[in-house]
């Protein structure tokens, strides 16, 4: 099975890093797409198959938590793994995410390898 | 209403030089050296360089900055993606900006999720980045930020951190403005 996977950070570059970390990972990847917030997230989700969601918590517009919470809603989306990768380590937050579904934590700073070991347990 | 800290100022210091250190070594493979600390007022001495700059909200609020010039920012894109820097030197573009905010984002964030263990739970907004030459930023409010000078290589990069008690703020918002104005 090919991981086709979404990469939902305002930030580019680390759009671009998560993007370096998965074409390097021993990993069978599909294609890879982006969205800079939620929103953009929900329309890339609309008009492409996705198998697994990275998403940042701290976005304008639309931010990681909320884009969790819309998803959730939707049947068809709501066994889509989403694992936040995020500067946000509190409590709350952990909790907020692990409460709407999402199916795993990184917290940034992040290495390589604990991306790709986050990812090895989806396929 | 007091404004006094229920974290004393070493706290805040390790804090911040802990999440550096952490960021600067995780995703740039770059090592920083922390220099003494300081608190300085608020002033309106023109500056130069990058400033990137994140709210903080809750019952306690403030701001976070990572100030360092350009030369420094590029260096801080180069590593942060693995690649050359097409900005000119003493220059910087869109996409070193990009680099040096989420740089703020994870260093400010960590010193936050450190803060909350005592503070209470803070809201942060997204990063503003500001370049430029001979430009003045002006905080709200009197009180003094707390200074943490590091080294790399040659390079300089403050970290400063004000935080001020607001215990009628009880709702964290999202996207909240930057109680900073900039002026050229």
């Amino acid at each position: 099975m090919l991981l086709d996977v979404l990469i939902v950070d305002d930030s580019a570059a680390i759009r671009k890093i998560l993007q370096r970390v998965l074409n390097q990972a021993e990993i069978p990847l599909g294609e890879i797409y982006e969205a800079s917030d939620g929103v953009e997230a929900l329309k890339v989700l609309g008009s492409q198959k996705v198998s697994l969601v990275l998403a940042d918590i701290n976005m304008p517009n639309m931010d990681g938590l909320q884009f969790l919470r819309k998803l959730k809603e939707e049947p068809q989306f709501d066994t889509l793994p989403v694992i936040m990768v995020t500067t946000e380590g509190g409590q709350a937050k952990v909790m907020a995410a692990a409460e709407l579904g999402a199916a795993g934590y990184i917290r940034k700073p992040f290495t390589a390898d604990q991306i790709r070991h986050t990812l090895s347990s989806f396929l | 209403m007091s404004n006094v800290l229920p974290l004393d100022q070493e706290t805040i210091v390790k804090a911040i030089q802990s999440a550096t250190a952490e960021v600067f070594g995780m995703m740039l493979n770059l090592e920083v050296a922390s220099e003494p600390a300081y608190t300085e007022l608020p002033s309106s001495r023109p500056t130069d360089g990058v400033i990137a700059l994140l709210g903080l909200a809750g019952q306690w609020m403030g701001s976070g900055i990572i100030q360092c010039d350009a030369g420094f920012a590029r260096t801080i894109y180069m590593h942060m993606l693995s690649t050359d820097c097409a900005a000119g030197e003493d220059s910087v573009d869109g996409e070193v900006l990009d680099a040096v905010a989420e740089l703020a984002n994870m260093v400010i964030g960590n010193v936050k999720n450190t803060l909350e263990e005592t503070l209470g739970p803070m809201g942060m907004s997204v990063p503003t980045v500001v370049f430029g030459r001979n430009f003045t930023t002006r905080a709200m409010g009197s009180d003094p930020w707390i200074v943490v000078p590091f080294k790399c290589g040659d390079a300089q990069l403050l970290v400063k951190l004000y935080l001020r008690h607001s215990p009628e703020n009880t709702e964290i918002r999202r996207g909240f403005t930057l109680h900073r104005e900039f002026s050229v």
